[in-house]
């Protein structure tokens, strides 16, 4: 249900629960870390750019983690990175949440059998809230994924934490 | 522009105290063989003799041969002036692999040889800065690339298998 | 002193501190994972060391472990803003190992791809070069075109990004019946894009004030480091593997080969690599319309081998990728899966000159500098 779903019909009044505005808030203008490992990192900057428009979901790329509510763990996670991503993590302020593009990210993806030193997925360092599958997603996927993300805010609760 | 066998004709010439070799057994190119503890002299004549002028380093790659219990280091060259190129492998044991350096002759093979070590453990004598390269600097698991090589269980307290 | 950092505080009379700076691994203008470590004097630059390997992916391993055909998938992801290229490469080399001549149609097809694969790499190096040092629009202009030569490898084999398309004798795919007019068309609309692209950037006096005179690499150096693709000719030296050591079908297209000329600056600073890539592309539309002009008719998938099992024996073979000269180094002990595979990698080159371009320069060049020689973390660490 939308937030403007309960506007009344003439004064621009909206009357709504305190929790469901800051969800609308939030999931509204995440940005998100201008941070990229591998091929997915490439889809990611395509859906930023000109054709697909990250933009218009709020989602603004921030350079620092401090400044961002989302990152999106775009490509393999190599044991070598893994530290370095989990630091990241904790470098960002809550709320916080992750997207894990990429088969590889997920779980090793075409890496998981040989790759001595590739992460088996990026839930083994940090905890995740929306697996975008594929190898790599098209950008469409990763809207997707989005959105998904989105609906989580959506249903938060500032009583109960969910993740 | 000059065939393998003229090269090795000119390398003999000038260093008759080696080892040479020439292997024309391959489907493709002929290899040259050499010593692992020369090749930086060898490298240097390759380079600065006016005839051969091998000014650039093309690749090098370290290859594990556990049969015969060697690690060899192929070194594949290429004249940029002349037009003429080479392979040239030294072979070492496996146990004590020890290659003279040639970051000398060409500063590209820096992070060839760096490679070189960190996946295979070939150690480059007088290398200026032999350290690993792709791997973490404090891993110790042993060469990723050796056909013996086992992947640890663990790594830092991360799972390393799937 | 740990292994970790190599650098050494000096000591003199007159002691100025050296700072350390750590950029990376995750900076906005590393182009993927790299971290450089910079030893400052003040604002100067006296040793840059990069650090290596956050995406090592262990790609020489699984080749050992996987078949000759299921290793073209891997290839793709080493540089993924040029799988084409790197599919080519490995394809060339195994055929030169197995004898295989293929069809004329398939070599066509592979030159149309290879060469319009090298466009949307540089419209991608190009683009977040000039976001990288402050000019954001060309980023949204180059994505635009970029996403154009997408969808044409799209609706060629159905992917967007990483195609295993080239196979070891062949393709896996015919074209699409529309494919050659739609390129054709997109030829057509791009040249006035690129226009645009060097109104808004290449001639830019920003711009110009940021790259010329900035990392001047000379020819002997690159030359001794290996260097190779657009830096190298950036320093004004005409050498490139389509000419000098042909393959598949280049010898029977008429194309130039783009110098640095140091219009603006010294032959060899980063507005020359930078202007070589933009000269690359009007270079690979005019391969890629004569390309489509001679296409020959034929089978694609007729010289597939049923089995590949190369004689035992080794093969080093070299393809021009967007960023220079990619070589396979294949040993083969006549089984299925090859023993060993080495991938000379232009980046892992171009990437150890970024000392000797930016000793003595500002902090600030660094990401000039870097975004000059157009590297990709996927290639480097493999």
């Amino acid at each position: 249900m939308g937030f403007l779903d309960s506007e009344f019909t003439d004064g621009n009044i909206v009357i709504t629960k305190a929790e469901d505005l800051l969800n609308w808030a939030r999931l509204s203008s995440l940005w998100q870390v201008s941070f990229g490992l591998a091929c997915c990192a490439i889809e990611m900057m395509a859906t930023s750019a000109s054709h697909y428009d990250f933009d218009r979901f709020g989602v603004i790329p921030r350079p620092s983690p401090r400044q961002a509510d989302i990152i999106i763990i775009s490509g393999t996670v190599t044991l070598k990175m893994a530290t370095r991503i989990k630091r990241l993590y904790e470098q960002m302020p809550d709320p916080k949440y992750i997207i894990s593009m990429g088969s590889c990210s997920n779980c090793g993806g075409p890496y998981w059998e040989h790759g001595y030193h590739v992460l088996k997925g990026v839930d083994r360092v940090i905890p995740v809230d929306v697996y975008v599958p594929g190898c790599p997603p098209r950008p469409e996927a990763l809207l997707e994924g989005l959105l998904k993300l989105q609906e989580k805010i959506r249903n938060e609760s500032m009583i109960k934490k969910t993740a | 522009m000059k065939q393998a066998e003229e090269i090795l004709q000119i390398l003999k010439a000038n260093f008759p105290d080696s080892n040479l070799e020439l292997k024309t057994d391959q489907p493709t190119e002929p290899i040259l063989v050499a010593s692992p503890l020369e090749i930086d002299k060898l490298s240097m004549f390759l380079r600065d003799s006016s005839e051969l002028l091998f000014d650039s380093l093309m690749n090098l790659s370290g290859v594990d041969e556990i049969k015969a219990n060697l690690l060899s280091v192929y070194y594949h060259l290429e004249s940029t002036k002349l037009k003429h190129k080479i392979t040239l492998k030294v072979s070492t044991d496996r146990n004590k692999p020890e290659v003279s350096t040639v970051t000398e002759v060409w500063k590209g093979a820096d992070w060839h040889e760096r490679e070189a070590y960190d996946l295979f453990g070939i150690i480059f004598l007088n290398h200026p800065d032999l350290r690993r390269i792709l791997m973490p600097y404090d891993w110790d698991a042993g060469y990723p690339l050796r056909k013996d090589y086992e992947n640890p269980e663990f790594y830092q307290g991360m799972k390393v298998p799937y | 002193m740990s292994q970790e950092s190599s650098l050494n505080t000096k000591s003199s009379a007159i002691r100025t501190e050296e700072m350390v700076l750590n950029m990376g691994p995750q900076h906005p203008s590393t182009h993927g994972v790299l971290r450089l470590e910079l030893a400052l004097e003040g604002e100067i630059i006296t040793n840059v060391i990069p650090h290596i390997g956050y995406l090592h992916r262990c790609f020489e391993k699984h080749c050992e472990a996987m078949t000759y055909p299921q290793i073209v998938p891997y290839t793709d992801r080493m540089d993924y803003l040029a799988p084409m290229g790197n599919e080519f490469g490995y394809a060339i080399a195994m055929e030169k190992l197995l004898g295989i001549q293929v069809p004329e149609r398939v070599d066509y097809i592979r030159v149309i791809m290879a060469e319009l694969q090298r466009i949307s790499s540089h419209l991608v190096a190009l683009g977040t070069y000039g976001a990288d040092i402050g000019a954001f629009t060309p980023f949204l202009y180059c994505f635009r075109d970029r996403e154009k030569i997408l969808s044409l490898f799209e609706m060629t084999c159905g992917a967007r990004l990483l195609y295993n398309y080239i196979w070891v004798g062949g393709l896996s795919h015919d074209l699409h019946p529309d494919f050659v007019r739609k390129t054709r068309e997109f030829i057509k609309e791009f040249r006035p894009n690129l226009k645009e692209v060097n109104d808004l950037l290449s001639h830019n006096r920003i711009f110009i004030d940021r790259t010329a005179n900035v990392g001047i690499l000379p020819v002997d150096t690159a030359i001794n480091y290996g260097v190779s693709g657009p830096n190298l000719r950036g320093s004004g030296i005409k050498w490139d593997v389509r000419k000098e050591d042909p393959y598949s079908v280049y010898h029977k297209f008429d194309y130039d080969i783009p110098v640095g000329e140091g219009k603006y600056g010294t032959v060899g600073d980063s507005w020359d690599r930078y202007y070589v890539r933009v000269l690359e592309m009007e270079e690979s539309c005019k391969i890629v319309e004569q390309a489509l002009d001679q296409l020959p008719e034929g089978d694609v998938q007729s010289a597939i081998p049923k089995r590949i099992k190369p004689p035992i024996g080794h093969v080093y073979s070299r393809v021009e990728n967007p960023r220079g000269d990619l070589g396979y180094f294949i040993i083969s002990d006549g089984s299925t899966s090859p023993y060993r595979v080495k991938v000379r990698a232009p980046s892992f080159v171009s990437m150890q000159i970024m000392n000797e371009l930016c000793k003595g320069y500002m902090v600030a060049d660094v990401v000039t500098i870097l975004g000059s020689i157009d590297i990709v973390l996927g290639e480097i660490d493999r």
